[in-house]
């Protein structure tokens, strides 16, 4: 039976920062930029303690596949070279430049030279870009598909479907131009034939904006997609805008579609442009312990505790911060994490906004496989998984979880079953064989 | 900043629905047929849901404690298994016989399989099939009820009788109440199973609040009015009465042994209402209702391994 939609939750959107256009935050004394921003393999350090660098300048790359180079967000000195654990618990290296405040740019930034489908991919890789809706996946190799003579659809990625983040609704209102002229290069390079860009409908005024902007091009079109989290799942996006099915274990590319986060793409757009790559971005300050919520440009490599100086510090104590929205943010152990790429929101909660659940046992409502967006079966799975029985998880298809959170959020008993479903996916990769 | 961060899992944001929230809906759904019971049963009605809601929580009190798991008398699920259970009961039954009913669906139906979530058969269907087997006569003691007499607590002013099944069994179709008397509730019977429109008030209330889907109840309903109606017998007496409505309304939702995907409430229902007809029409019960659901409770693991969800883009291995 083929659904018409997904399922999902309705959350309460939050959007409080949404008529806050973008403010450009003052250069921060000091910046700590990890060599891991995006999905996939780290960057190797390319500078020393005591090197002068200026903005723009590489100051990490590797050969990996599924990377993508760092550069100097602030002109001045490496003053340390180090070994952090960032949010997501992984041990990598990551260089502290004392900034000078100049903002000297580098020698190597300049305006790329564009003539083929290859010159795009360069550029994007030497952009430093990565997908800036949240996941981190390196554009040029989004871009690159083993089997690019099928991919026929650009699916731009503008739900912003987790509440408080506001970032991507900003860039569509506020960098319009960019966007259409993003675009339009990777309708010549690539060759699509329709481009679809799907928002949720609590941003009326981006879809009435957008479909003025776009209404002379006809392979562009506007899909207004119902407020349900999480739309802006990469194939759950892919479903409801062209109803094409993303198999398990495939990529979007063999349904013929790319997927793109529309801040991405406006931001590859203005790096044509102007030649600088991915050093500052827009990102999204929330949270009941923050004074003066709003959208924040900001370089990356900047503390969070300077970010929420610039909106008016904390007006209660934070109990905790969020790297990203509610649903599927990463919980940081300090304010003195740093932005990285694909960060587009920071929240601080206060002490009422972080609620503590305690587990009680599952009552079977069957609300949780309701919720699914991939009609799994979430209790059955945690039961598989507390029992160790391998060969129902794989029937279950507990790889397929994508941990939305969906399930934990609906459920009454409060039952903590997207980090079961985690636990389940690393005892099916340890004891498949 | 100087305190410590909360370091948690995801999603940071929870719905507000808790278990306790969800068993308040279901009392709150079952105040109509409360009030009803009252009304045409008088305080005695009132005297046993007390009792058997006062016995429920405070075996699941005593259980809890004895085997030293944690008290969860708060979710309120002890109240529900309480108040259907009373529901299901004779006004007339001896006040012991309704405490030792509690004892059996909260200690023997839930307790000793895991409490709740884990019992296999819904605890008050249990509580009610024990009772009826062992106290045959009190639990099918039915009183036609007198309307001028509803505050008494003095039975002996009620008027002794048979329910309609039990009339229609017979044949004595000549002292069969209204159709409208029926829908009211005005009728012999049990506690809480006389009146449909209360139920289906309560109903409605459970599923506009999304507590239970309206397709075990559909179901289970559409099955004994076609089917009666198929067999030649009247499907607005079979509809009406037997404690249909309670059972297909408030015991064939119970969360915990009901399957969980709508396909398996779709095969639940449907083997509720064969069951039901067979054993009303075939069977030496004139009642069929608790059979038909405690049987589909023990079917519910099966039916959910045969109804499991198809994942989205899933390849078979």
């Amino acid at each position: 039976m083929i659904k018409k939609h997904l399922s999902g939750v309705k959350v309460a959107h939050r959007k409080n920062t949404e008529d806050s256009p973008a403010v450009q935050m003052p250069i921060p004394d000091r910046v700590t930029l990890p060599m891991l921003q995006n999905m996939g393999a780290p960057c190797k350090v390319l500078v020393k303690v005591g090197d002068e660098v200026k903005v723009g300048q590489v100051i990490g790359d590797t050969d990996e596949f599924l990377s993508a180079p760092i550069h100097a967000s602030v002109s001045g000195k490496v003053t340390s070279v180090h070994e952090i654990v960032i949010a997501t618990g992984v041990r990598c290296p990551a260089v502290t430049i004392e900034s000078d405040k100049l903002q000297t740019v580098h020698e190597s930034v300049s305006k790329p030279v564009i003539n083929s489908r290859e010159d795009v991919i360069k550029a994007m890789r030497a952009s430093g870009l990565v997908g800036l809706g949240g996941a981190g996946f390196p554009t040029h190799i989004k871009y690159s598909p083993k089997n690019p003579e099928t991919v026929d659809t650009l699916v731009v990625n503008a739900a912003e479907c987790e509440p408080y983040i506001t970032s991507d609704f900003r860039t569509m209102m506020d960098e319009t131009s960019y966007l259409v002229k993003g675009i339009d290069t990777l309708i010549n390079y690539f060759g699509f034939k329709q481009v679809v860009i799907g928002i949720e409908d609590n941003k009326p005024r981006a879809i009435e904006k957008l479909n003025k902007e776009f209404a002379s091009n006809s392979k562009v079109k506007i899909v207004t997609l119902r407020s349900k989290y999480p739309q802006g799942a990469e194939k759950v996006l892919v479903y409801e805008t062209t109803g094409r099915v993303v198999k398990e274990g495939r990529l979007p590319a063999d349904a013929g579609v790319i997927v793109s986060n529309v801040t991405t793409i406006t931001v590859f757009a203005k790096y044509l442009e102007t030649g600088m790559p991915l050093v500052s971005r827009t990102v999204t300050v929330d949270g009941g312990a923050i004074a003066q919520p709003k959208n924040v440009v900001a370089p990356l490599g900047t503390s969070f505790k300077d970010i929420f100086e610039f909106c008016g510090g904390y007006k209660s104590q934070p109990a905790k911060i969020l790297m990203g929205g509610p649903m599927m943010g990463i919980p940081v152990y300090s304010d003195e994490e740093t932005l990285v790429k694909n960060n587009n929101a920071i929240l601080a909660f206060n002490e009422q906004e972080n609620k503590k659940f305690f587990e009680t046992p599952c009552i079977r409502c069957g609300r949780c496989v309701r919720a699914c967006p991939f009609d799994l079966m979430p209790r059955a799975i945690e039961m598989a998984f507390l029992n160790e029985q391998v060969d129902t998880l794989k029937e279950l298809k507990a790889n397929l979880c994508m941990e939305c959170g969906c399930c934990s959020y609906v459920c009454p008993a409060k039952r903590q079953l997207v980090i079961t479903n985690k636990l389940a996916k690393k005892m099916l990769r340890e004891k498949a064989n | 900043m100087n305190n410590k961060l909360t370091v948690s899992p995801s999603p940071h944001i929870r719905d507000n629905a808790t278990t306790a929230s969800i068993m308040l809906d279901v009392v709150i759904a079952l105040i109509p047929a409360i009030i009803m019971s009252v009304y045409v049963f008088g305080m005695r009605a009132a005297l046993i849901i007390a009792v058997c809601v006062a016995s429920s929580v405070a075996f699941e009190f005593i259980f809890n404690r004895l085997v030293g798991k944690p008290c969860t008398i708060g979710d309120l699920s002890a109240v529900v298994t309480g108040v259907i259970l009373a529901l299901n009961l004779p006004v007339t039954l001896p006040l012991w016989m309704a405490i030792f009913g509690c004892a059996v669906a909260i200690i023997v139906a839930k307790g000793l399989f895991g409490g709740i979530g884990a019992n296999f058969a819904n605890p008050a269907i249990l509580a009610r099939v024990v009772m009826l087997v062992s106290f045959a006569k009190p639990m099918t003691e039915w009183l036609i009820p007198s309307m001028t007499n509803g505050s008494s607590l003095n039975i002996s002013e009620l008027v002794s009788g048979a329910t309609p099944l039990a009339l229609a069994a017979e044949g004595s179709l000549d002292k069969m109440p209204s159709y409208a008397q029926m829908a009211i509730g005005t009728i012999g019977g049990s506690l809480g199973e006389t009146s449909a429109i209360a139920l289906a008030l309560g109903g409605t209330y459970l599923i506009a609040r999304r507590v239970i889907t309206a397709t075990t109840p559909i179901v289970f309903l559409g099955t004994v009015g076609i089917m009666t109606a198929l067999l030649g017998h009247d499907p607005i007496l079979h509809l009406l009465t037997g404690g249909l409505f309670l059972g297909a309304i408030f015991m064939a939702t119970d969360y915990s042994t009901s399957p969980l995907s709508e396909m398996g409430k779709v095969i639940f229902g449907l083997g509720c209402g064969i069951i039901t007809v067979v054993i009303r029409l075939y069977g030496s019960y004139p009642e069929g209702v608790s059979f038909a659901i405690l049987i589909m409770n023990i079917l519910t693991p099966h039916i959910d391994r045969l109804t499991k969800t198809k994942p989205f883009g899933g390849v078979k291995a």
